[in-house]
């Protein structure tokens, strides 16, 4: 059983899938999409802990070795991605019982928490596979659920939404195939572990290094636009604003941390870091991009009046940070780049989640719709400041351990006003949460005592969140032991 | 009473622990002020056990938790750690006491809120006292900067949402800005954020190097309200009254000079200090400071914001003493600390209390008052005497070893300014209490006949907060033990 842990951890959401949609109630098809969502949750900590303790675990499925069969190669850093996207799962999908009961017709509770475990399924499996086109399949299982589990918010204005996601993800689905079908061509494997082997090869051989840098292209833009790099975000803010709640929340924390995870695995494990950063200079194209990221979109985000789309375009400045991470090629940087996707998952999480209380009770997020709230939803507008208090990178919560990291990535090799674009940001963020805090507790509304506090079933995953941002601000020991590990793996150099 | 770690733990949970029996006691209201009075007192008791045992020279230190590999959240009690936290353990319950009567008095809503929140502000105050290391210093900075906003805006008015924003965006910008890019920079650097005697950073990069990491503290540290980072101080004067008074006079502001002092001294250390070219430039700037926030104190008209701006131009001081670089310079900025607090205070609870007892907000309208509010005033002129260096008041020591430091430094320029300064204050400050006494009263002011003070409670407080201030004239020698220690390396 215990060796099997890897494929059960994707297996398992897979096949209860199915089920919940067969069972067609709501009732049921939760606690299906809670059994399974849970069981990749206590799976992926057993396994962080295994690879923690014993170094990387390869699972070849079937039996068959890599190359010629797919293997699952779980790192510290897959382990980390997979103990995110499952956590944020599990969170989510105790929230979404109330959420969803709310903002979806009823007949269709079963098939969201069959795209639900569907998605999880498809984050997972990108997450652990040793892969290249496994890679490819997974990213479709969980985009395909995504565009569906979006098009079920209550605003007709979510299926435009979907769709459009739906035309741009195709879109970088597509230029991933491509890319790895180019690298199929040259080297005529696909396992991630071989094509690391073989790729210096072909281009030191100087026959098809051009097929190679092209490859190599055609996924660093397929990637950046499944992970909403600006500026391949478009699809981003109005997936995020449109769609149901539950979803938001979720999806924000785990699909671009996704497929930030997948660029690294690229950059670092399948073509190395010397290739990606010396003979393609990424650099030079990843840290400009990541900065006017991280300027525009939180510039963008203050002038939002509508608070779910306020944070989504929060959301792309915060990729940048996590882009701009990765584009040091340092330990530092990288490791600063891998807890952030851990640090935004929380953060983001309970924002989100605090939005959808507000919608649960008063069905809007408009700005203006939130004046008295912190009055009416003492608890739901708690959470939002202390998610928002993070957002800003205040000391002892997690926003301020990445901003340690990073800033210190940037110092160290003496880039200061890369530092001091980080702080920027930091001060961009307190202007966009103290614009909605400024509404919720300076101003009045008449109907104050008709509203009341969200129902504990939002507001305890809402506050796990929360209190998640806290403790991990505290006791950061963990999580920055882990990620500097993990980028010590990624980049090959062992401690 | 046990073990020093824990008595500095307690020290700055107390107040917390205080604030939550305030939550707990909000309907009555009588209790809740006790537990705010009580536990006040408590956590003064719990200062003087440190205070003995720093000056037997002992080091109290307790490491929290590590929260990133290698920084610790930890406290540490040293002699300038000790001035802070006696000036501000003590004035917090003779503030508390003045609070009762002055929110009663002005009937002012959510006083709960007001309590609580101000328990809670004087938990970031110990904390920033007693901060073993940059970064604890840092954490509770930032965490006295947040837990204040509810103070400042405690009227919810539109004018209070504006100064909540300038308090906020000045206060975060100086901080996230310029002193935590500072103090990772100091991490690269040194590799430790520890405070040091002589210092952590000597040796470790160029001496332009250094010189910009200075300016990044100084100006980083926008509670010191060095110019042009200055506006927060003003904007905070919307909140009540005993918030000026105790929190934008002594708390929040000498944590500012506070830490401007700590980082010269334990950071950098005095040797390195007068070395690097900014040093020079960064007392010119508290110079000049000090030179137009005094001139601008001139021309209000409103008591308390010519109080702030007295503050401003005090503040620099402090940071001036700092920047000087010897030892007579870092004993005045201390024993500043000290000596400004039980003046300023002493001043702005006349204030609150002339605006209790006689609704009247501006200097002008004060004509004549002095003959309704002799004690008010009086104390008021002891305050000022304080705040201008005039014995018989306490603040004659600070400014007399302030002045002894540019002597030292050889800046007669800066001395000069320290004595025009003092000219400007002896007009403005001076004024308010000779016009309400000698001036007759506006033809359509309706002054109360015969005498009516401030409400008891606060003119108790005034009272004692005056008569310290004169005490410290006649023995201000804790203070300056304390700093001697401070300069002489006693600790850490």
């Amino acid at each position: 059983m215990s060796q099997n842990l890897p494929a059960l951890l994707v297996v398992v959401p897979m096949l209860l899938a199915p089920l919940a949609a067969l069972l067609n109630r709501s009732g049921p098809a939760w606690a299906v999409a809670t059994a399974g969502i849970w069981f990749s949750f206590v799976t992926a900590i057993q396994l962080l802990q295994r690879v923690m303790a014993e170094g990387a675990i390869t699972y070849a499925m079937g039996g068959w070795a890599a190359p010629i069969g797919i293997e699952l190669r779980i790192d510290l850093a897959s382990a980390f991605v997979v103990v995110i996207v499952s956590s944020i799962g599990a969170i989510g999908v105790l929230y979404a019982r109330t959420s969803v009961a709310a903002e979806i017709s009823e007949d269709r509770h079963a098939l969201f928490y069959a795209a639900l475990l569907l998605n999880v399924c498809g984050l997972l499996g990108i997450s652990v596979t040793g892969d290249m086109f496994n890679v490819f399949v997974f990213l479709e299982i969980s985009s395909l659920s995504a565009y569906s589990m979006i098009a079920l918010g209550q605003d007709r204005r979510a299926l435009t939404s979907a769709f459009q996601y739906l035309i741009m993800g195709s879109v970088g689905a597509t230029f991933i195939v491509i890319g790895i079908g180019l690298l199929w061509v040259m080297t005529g494997s696909l396992a991630m572990m071989d094509l690391a082997e073989r790729i210096p090869m072909v281009w030191e051989s100087g026959q098809g290094d051009r097929t190679i840098a092209v490859a190599f292209t055609f996924l660093t833009v397929g990637v950046t636009l499944k992970l909403a790099l600006f500026p391949l975000h478009l699809w981003l803010p109005n997936a995020y604003t449109y769609s149901p709640s539950a979803v938001t929340g979720y999806m924000a924390a785990t699909s671009t941390k996704v497929s930030v995870y997948l660029l690294m695995r690229f950059f670092f494990t399948v073509f190395g870091k010397e290739f990606s950063f010396e003979q393609m200079q990424l650099d030079m194209v990843l840290m400009p991009l990541a900065l006017v990221a991280i300027l525009a979109m939180s510039l963008v985000a203050i002038y939002q009046t509508n608070v779910k789309r306020l944070l989504a375009f929060s959301s792309v400045a915060q990729v940048g940070y996590m882009v701009l991470g990765i584009s040091f090629g340092s330990v530092l940087g990288i490791a600063a780049g891998i807890i952030h996707l851990f640090n935004h998952a929380v953060m983001k999480g309970a924002l989100f989640m605090a939005m959808g209380c507000v919608m649960y009770r008063i069905g809007s997020v408009r700005i203006e719709d939130m004046k008295g709230l912190g009055k009416a939803m003492p608890w739901t507008m708690g959470a939002f400041v202390g998610g928002g208090l993070s957002m800003i990178g205040v000391p002892l919560t997690v926003g301020f351990v990445s901003k340690w990291y990073l800033v210190q990535a940037a110092l160290a090799e003496g880039r200061w006003f890369v530092a001091a674009i980080v702080m920027v940001g930091s001060l961009m963020a307190l202007i966009y949460v103290w614009k909605v805090v400024e509404v919720a507790y300076f101003q009045r509304r008449e109907d104050e005592a008709e509203i009341r506090e969200a129902p504990l079933g939002l507001l305890i995953p809402t506050y796990a969140l929360v209190a998640a941002s806290f403790w991990f601000g505290i006791d950061a020991g963990t999580t920055s032991s882990v990620a500097i590990s993990a980028a010590e793996t990624l980049l090959g150099v062992m401690p | 009473m046990g073990d020093p770690g824990m008595i500095v733990l307690f020290t700055v949970l107390l107040p917390v622990i205080g604030a939550g029996l305030v939550l707990l006691l909000r309907n009555n209201e009588n209790a809740r002020e006790a537990a705010t009075l009580i536990t006040g007192a408590v956590t003064f008791a719990h200062v003087l056990a440190l205070l003995r045992l720093v000056r037997a020279g002992e080091v109290p230190r307790l490491d929290i938790l590590e929260v990133v590999p290698n920084v610790w959240l930890s406290f540490e009690v040293e002699p300038l750690g000790m001035v802070f936290a006696l000036v501000a353990g003590f004035l917090w319950p003779i503030t508390s006491l003045y609070a009762i009567g002055y929110m009663r008095g002005h009937h002012e809503e959510n006083q709960t809120r007001f309590f609580f929140f101000f328990a809670i502000a004087i938990a970031g105050a110990m904390g920033v006292a007693f901060s073993g290391n940059l970064f604890t210093l840092f954490v509770f900075y930032e965490f006295l900067t947040f837990c204040t906003v509810p103070l400042v805006t405690h009227h919810q008015t539109e004018e209070a949402k504006k100064s909540g924003r300038i308090y906020l965006g000045i206060l975060l910008t100086t901080s996230v800005g310029l002193q935590l890019v500072a103090i990772i920079w100091t991490w690269v650097l040194a590799g430790t954020l520890d405070f040091q005697t002589g210092g952590i950073l000597a040796g470790t990069a160029s001496t332009g190097i250094l010189s910009a990491i200075l300016v990044l503290y100084v100006y980083g540290v926008g509670k010191a309200a060095v110019m042009p980072f200055h506006r927060w101080l003003p904007a905070a004067m919307v909140a009540p009254t005993p918030v000026s008074a105790l929190l934008h006079a002594v708390a929040v502001v000498k944590a500012g000079v506070f830490t401007v002092l700590k980082i010269a001294v334990y950071v950098f250390g005095i040797d390195l200090l007068q070395t690097l070219t900014t040093t020079t430039w960064l007392a010119w700037a508290a110079a000049v400071t000090i030179i137009l926030g005094s001139l601008v104190a001139f021309k209000k008209d409103n008591l308390k914001a010519r109080l702030a701006y007295s503050t401003i131009s005090q503040l620099s001081y402090i940071v001036l003493g700092a920047m000087l670089a010897n030892e007579m310079g870092i004993i005045g900025g201390g024993m500043h600390i000290a000596m400004h607090a039980f003046g300023k205070i002493t001043l702005f609870f006349a204030a609150g209390g002339i605006m209790v007892a006689a609704h009247e907000k501006n200097i002008s309208r004060m004509h004549g008052l002095g003959r309704t509010m002799p004690i008010t005033f009086g104390a008021f002129f002891i305050g000022s005497l304080s705040i201008i260096g005039l014995p018989p008041a306490g603040g004659a020591w600070s400014k007399w070893f302030l002045g002894m430091g540019t002597l030292e430094a050889s800046q007669l320029g800066l001395l000069a300014v320290l004595m025009l300064s003092s000219l400007l204050g002896l007009y403005y400050l001076l004024e308010v209490p000779v016009k309400a006494f000698f001036f007759k009263p506006p033809e359509d002011a309706h002054h109360h006949e015969g005498i009516h003070e401030s409400p008891t409670p606060s003119l108790i407080a005034i009272c004692i907060t005056a008569s310290a201030t004169m005490g410290f004239f006649l023995w201000p020698d804790l203070f300056h033990e304390l700093m001697q220690m401070v300069v002489s390396g006693g600790a850490p």
